[in-house]
């Protein structure tokens, strides 16, 4: 979807509004992880600290990034893991194709990871002839729908049991209509079982890369991300560059405020620290773990000191949870890999303002996404940050496509008001003018979006220091 | 191959030129502690552990450090398990057999994982229905197992199998993960695959309807040796 040009917001927005199925849906999801988080973090406290802990830990990371980026690779490489850079999507498609054919592998099965939808990683593969298996449960209902994720946590959140039930019923050969929830999920199994006894190469992403010890930490709950690790021939990680930490004793806190905000679990199922491919004496695991390493614009997004705070995310989800416009809208209405408040900050940096600058409006600045960040990222300030380099008045952008929504009009209009409020006289005039006018406002350019679903503005025939000279002040 | 290796050095030259160049030294880092953790005594990570654990349906027990192998017989016949996966070398290897080679009905057979998974995968996946390992440790404060795979007991032991049973010593249940990485130094040197097990494999992705046994194991036993 990030491969389009340009895309219609206000369309999808509209369209997910109506859409009052997708909006039960997400209601009662989102109110489920929010009670969640709730219950797993009951003391204030306790969590503020743990933030102010997980930021400077992340920060740290940041401020050292390049120097743990070469400390990983050294240890990673040392321990026989195979690492790789990648510049772009077009890079990291490419290095993950190359380890499919030379493994002549028809099909790969594929844990979780955002990087990889991030990449289109299956829609390369699939123009390439090579078959991409999607085994998170979430992942798998919409791979077979052909839909992407709307949420980076839960990704099939907008579906409720009877379209699973349809779907698996109408894709999955011979399979009866249930809406049984157990007997859908022992369904995924039996299917997805075989893919991982028989895949010669399976594919995650990475929560924490360790850079002492050369370590990737992986968190799941289903099973499927150590299956797609440990069962295939070979096992290829990818990443963000800004998914490094320095040192092992950085895990703990990390992982408790990502399980916590994503899911309100105090740990997951399995935690999963994969540190070499399988050594000579030992039975399984794979004989090769590649690693690739990508950049897609975060190195430019680490050179601005305000924008790098972008960067501390641990892609936990839970600003899409706390958001009045994600819980209204959904995932898809965003037209890209990553949506909800991290993406409207994430997405604009990464494919520039004038392609997706548009999402950074979709705020109230209600603030709560700042508030329940569990690494602290200031969200809403970004938000402002990426509106005011929309318009970019002081010509200092620094986001591709600054001040592409600058326009003559609305610089006079800016530049009226401001001569406006500096000469009484102007100012005088134009409160008469407006009083005047006030009853036939031109519905017309901004105006008319705001006044065709609110009240129009009445502007009073005499101002407040009039009224108050020719009728006093009643006290009453 | 080589041009592909060359565009790599490539890109990993100008991604590091970049990032050295980008300032991001100057990035500031709050002086902030990370909050105490907490600590238990023996019998107190031993309750912990079991009642985290079984939270979210692991079945615990906690047994006397001669009578595990009882347990583990009287599930076996309890569950009808037909054939159990085990690692002859590794450290209940010989325990196991001592107890479950025995002329007694109703004991499930005992399978040895000591070949490549290349010739065994085929009967990994589709006729073992109990796989039993040993633990490192486990951690209290968040309530899991602790596995580090060996050659003698390898990693698709804990996974593939429908159930799960992990014995643990109650001496190794460390207060946190943090005190256990301490206290092994795990920093000097990782395993291959190192695993932190709360429960079976689970999922909640359709409406949040918690369901067992994913792709995972669908039960997970921890017998704690007392």
């Amino acid at each position: 979807m990030g491969t389009k040009t340009s895309f219609d917001f206000a369309g999808n927005i509209e369209g997910a509004l109506k859409d009052d199925q997708l909006r039960r849906n997400l209601r009662k999801a989102m109110d489920i992880l929010v009670e969640k988080r709730h219950t797993v973090f009951p003391d204030s406290n306790e969590l503020q600290q743990l933030r102010a802990a997980g930021n400077a830990i992340k920060r740290r990371a940041l401020q050292q990034l390049p120097q743990l980026l070469e400390q990983l690779e050294a240890n990673c490489t040392a321990n026989g893991i195979q690492v790789h850079w990648a510049e772009d999507t077009a890079q990291a498609n490419r290095i993950v194709l190359d380890i499919m054919r030379r493994h002549e592998a028809p099909a790969i099965v594929k844990g979780k990871s955002m990087v990889s939808e991030e990449m289109h990683l299956n829609h390369f593969l699939a123009e390439q002839g090579i078959e991409a298996v999607e085994t998170d449960l979430g992942e798998f209902i919409i791979q077979l729908n052909h839909e992407t994720p709307s949420h980076i946590i839960v990704p099939a959140i907008h579906k409720n049991k009877d379209e699973v039930a349809t779907i698996f019923h109408e894709k999955l050969a011979d399979t009866p209509y249930t809406e049984d929830v157990e007997e859908l999920t022992a369904i995924a199994r039996r299917a997805l079982r075989k893919r991982f006894a028989s895949a010669k190469v399976g594919l995650s992403g990475v929560n924490f890369a360790i850079a002492e010890t050369g370590t990737l930490l992986l968190v799941e709950n289903e099973g499927n991300g150590r299956m797609c690790t440990t069962a295939p021939d070979v096992h290829v990680a990818v990443m963000g560059l800004e998914k490094v930490v320095a040192k092992l004793s950085d895990v703990p806190p990390l992982l408790r405020l990502l399980t916590g905000s994503a899911t309100g679990q105090i740990i997951t199922t399995y935690v999963n620290m994969i540190t070499s491919p399988r050594k000579n004496d030992e039975q399984d695991g794979p004989k090769e773990v590649h690693l690739v390493i990508l950049d897609n614009g975060r190195s430019r997004i680490l050179a601005d000191p305000q924008l790098r705070e972008t960067l501390l995310c641990i892609r936990c989800g839970t600003c899409l949870n706390h958001c009045p416009v994600y819980v209204r809208i959904g995932g898809h209405a965003y037209g890209h890999v990553y949506p909800g408040p991290i993406g409207k900050i994430l997405t604009p940096q990464m494919e520039g303002l004038e392609r997706a600058g548009v999402l950074a409006t979709a705020s109230s600045l209600c603030g709560a996404c700042g508030e329940v960040c569990p690494v602290k990222i200031p969200i809403p300030d970004l938000i402002r940050r990426l509106r005011n380099e929309s318009y970019d008045q002081e010509q200092t952008a620094v986001v591709d496509g600054g001040g592409y929504k600058q326009n003559l009009a609305e610089t006079m209009v800016w530049r009226g008001w401001e001569l406006a409020n500096r000469v009484p006289a102007i100012h005088e005039m134009g409160t008469r003018l407006a009083g005047a006018m006030g009853k036939h406002l031109p519905k017309v350019g901004p105006l008319k979006q705001w006044t065709c679903v609110r009240n129009t503005p009445r502007l009073a025939r005499s101002t407040l220091h009039e009224r108050v000279r020719n009728e006093g002040v009643s006290h009453e | 191959m080589n041009s592909a290796t060359n565009d790599n050095q490539g890109a990993r030259k100008r991604i590091l030129a970049r990032l050295y160049a980008s300032g991001t030294h100057t990035t500031v880092v709050p002086d902030v502690s990370i909050p105490p953790e907490l600590s238990f005594d023996r019998d107190e990570k031993i309750e912990r552990l079991t009642m985290l654990m079984s939270a979210i349906r692991t079945e615990v027990h906690v047994v006397d450090n001669g009578a595990w192998q009882d347990k583990v017989k009287e599930l076996a016949r309890e569950r009808g398990w037909k054939r159990m996966l085990y690692g002859p070398q590794g450290p209940i290897g010989p325990e196991i057999e001592t107890a479950l080679r025995t002329t007694e009905d109703g004991l499930p057979e005992l399978v040895a994982y000591m070949q490549p998974v290349e010739t065994f995968k085929e009967e990994l996946f589709t006729t073992i229905d109990v796989g039993i390992t040993s633990t490192r440790g486990a951690v209290a404060d968040t309530g899991a197992v602790v596995l580090w795979p060996t050659p003698a007991e390898p990693r698709l032991m804990s996974l593939v199998p429908p159930v799960h049973v992990a014995v643990l010593d109650a001496d190794a249940i460390y207060d946190s993960m943090n005190a256990m990485m301490a206290a092994e130094n795990w920093a000097r040197g990782m395993p291959t695959n190192a695993l932190l097990i709360s429960g079976p494999s689970k999922t909640a992705d359709i409406e949040f309807t918690l369901v067992f046994g994913v792709h995972g194991p669908k039960e997970l036993v921890v017998l704690i040796r007392k």
